[in-house]
């Protein structure tokens, strides 16, 4: 009797659980990364994500694995880094929500963009 | 197979203009022949034709490109020896060339020790004069003002100029400034203003030779190789009857013909790049060791006064 309550209340318990977890992991890919730092990969000629979103005062760390230098530069200059060659790193710490479009002024195709909130 | 002083003439257009010929022709190119336009009439060549019978006529000058001085991936990890490969074979060209052009991505990154090496390697070189147009990777951090200082001796705003050697006007443009996100290469309001004017008053037929770093033409507009404003440029050259555009930037050779104008890129010194839409991204392609001379290369260029078109002829280094 005992050990049949005892699964029963697992399973109740594992149920409800899973219930909880997936609301509230489904909420959390709505909103803004989470983390008081995000990174972003730059590779293949491209920005990875492509759209990020983060809430204010979240570092942002652009890591260069290409074998080809690129940079990262704001459309209005709000944020531009120096020449990023392979393994070399830029960071931005967004103050003010809004959209920040941004791509690389070397290879101006890789077009990229973070909103901030 | 390709065959030997072949001539083809499909002149459908009655435009002097070989089409069809012209088509076949660089089918053929895949297998190790070339294909001379002279006059409208082409001719192809057994590359393996060690004797290169191209009529040296009365201009001869080479087209080097995409040095990326500075480059040390696997791609090529020394792009020093390839350059000094490209000297030798520069050299080595049964007339020799007149002068250079280089166009552009002289530098990886910029540094005065990359432009420094270039130009000490460009020394061993039989033409001792050097005509430049910078590439992206030259203009990195200061706007292309280094560049300017080396090489923009007589030059325009960013550094466009013209000259003119033998009856042939030549036009160095500028389009890899204030590069626009989403955006291709750029020649912007100025320089297009000052081509109109540089061209405006030459007889129709002075041959002209446009040469700038990134293409002309719309390539391959997903990885940018292509110019948002090459259209009015080549407006103002559409009364000319003789046009070849020299360009870079895409690391492999390509041909195209439109009306009275050739275009025509460049190999590397450096590194290939992939066909267009061929792998994940337009950089640096990995080859087996061996393979890698053959993917790079020179053009020696020749003009014969009377032909209408320069000839345009693309060696590689192995």
């Amino acid at each position: 009797m005992t050990a049949r309550k005892g699964i029963l209340g697992a399973t109740i318990f594992f149920v409800l659980g899973s219930i909880v977890f997936g609301v509230v992991y489904r909420t959390m890919a709505a909103r803004p990364v989470d983390a008081s730092s995000v990174e972003v990969k730059i590779d293949n000629f491209s920005f990875t994500p492509p759209s990020l979103k983060v809430r204010v005062g979240t570092q942002i760390t652009w890591t260069n694995r290409d074998d080809i230098p690129h940079t990262v530069v704001e459309e209005e200059k709000i944020f531009r880094s120096k020449v990023l060659d392979t393994d070399e790193k830029f960071a931005f710490t967004p103050t003010k929500p809004g959209t920040y479009k941004y791509y690389c002024s070397i290879h101006p195709k890789m077009t990229a963009k973070v909103v901030v909130e | 197979m390709p065959q030997r002083n072949n001539e083809i003439l499909f002149d459908h257009n009655h435009d002097g203009i070989d089409r069809r010929g012209f088509l076949k022709c660089m089918a053929w190119a895949g297998t190790g022949a070339l294909c001379v336009l002279q006059g409208g009439v082409l001719k192809s060549y057994s590359l393996s034709d060690a004797s290169h019978q191209h009529a040296a006529g009365e201009l001869s000058f080479v087209q080097i490109s995409d040095s990326h001085m500075g480059f040390n991936k696997p791609a090529n990890p020394d792009v020093v020896s390839t350059l000094q490969a490209a000297v030798t074979k520069i050299n080595a060209l049964p007339v020799a060339p007149e002068f250079m052009l280089h166009t552009g991505d002289i530098t990886h990154l910029s540094k005065p020790g990359e432009f420094d090496q270039v130009q000490q390697i460009l020394q061993s070189a039989k033409p001792k004069e050097v005509f430049f147009v910078p590439g992206e990777h030259d203009v990195l951090e200061d706007d292309g003002q280094q560049y300017r200082e080396r090489f923009g001796k007589n030059t325009k705003g960013a550094g466009w100029y013209s000259f003119d050697k033998k009856g042939v006007h030549f036009v160095g443009l500028v389009n890899v400034m204030n590069l626009k996100a989403g955006g291709m290469g750029s020649l912007g309001a100025e320089q297009l203003e000052w081509l109109e004017g540089d061209v405006k008053h030459l007889t129709k037929s002075t041959p002209v030779v446009v040469f700038a770093h990134m293409p002309l033409w719309n390539i391959y507009p997903d990885w940018g190789w292509g110019t948002d404003d090459s259209a009015q440029a080549l407006s103002y050259l559409k009364p000319f009857g003789s046009v070849t555009v020299l360009n870079g930037h895409i690391h492999q050779t390509m041909q195209k013909v439109e009306g009275n104008v050739t275009f025509h890129t460049a190999a590397s010194t450096a590194f290939p790049q992939p066909h267009p839409g061929e792998g994940p991204s337009a950089g640096p392609m990995k080859v087996p060791a061996e393979q890698l001379r053959a993917l790079l290369g020179v053009t020696d260029v020749n003009y014969t006064r009377g032909e209408r078109a320069l000839a345009v002829i693309d060696s590689t280094l192995e």
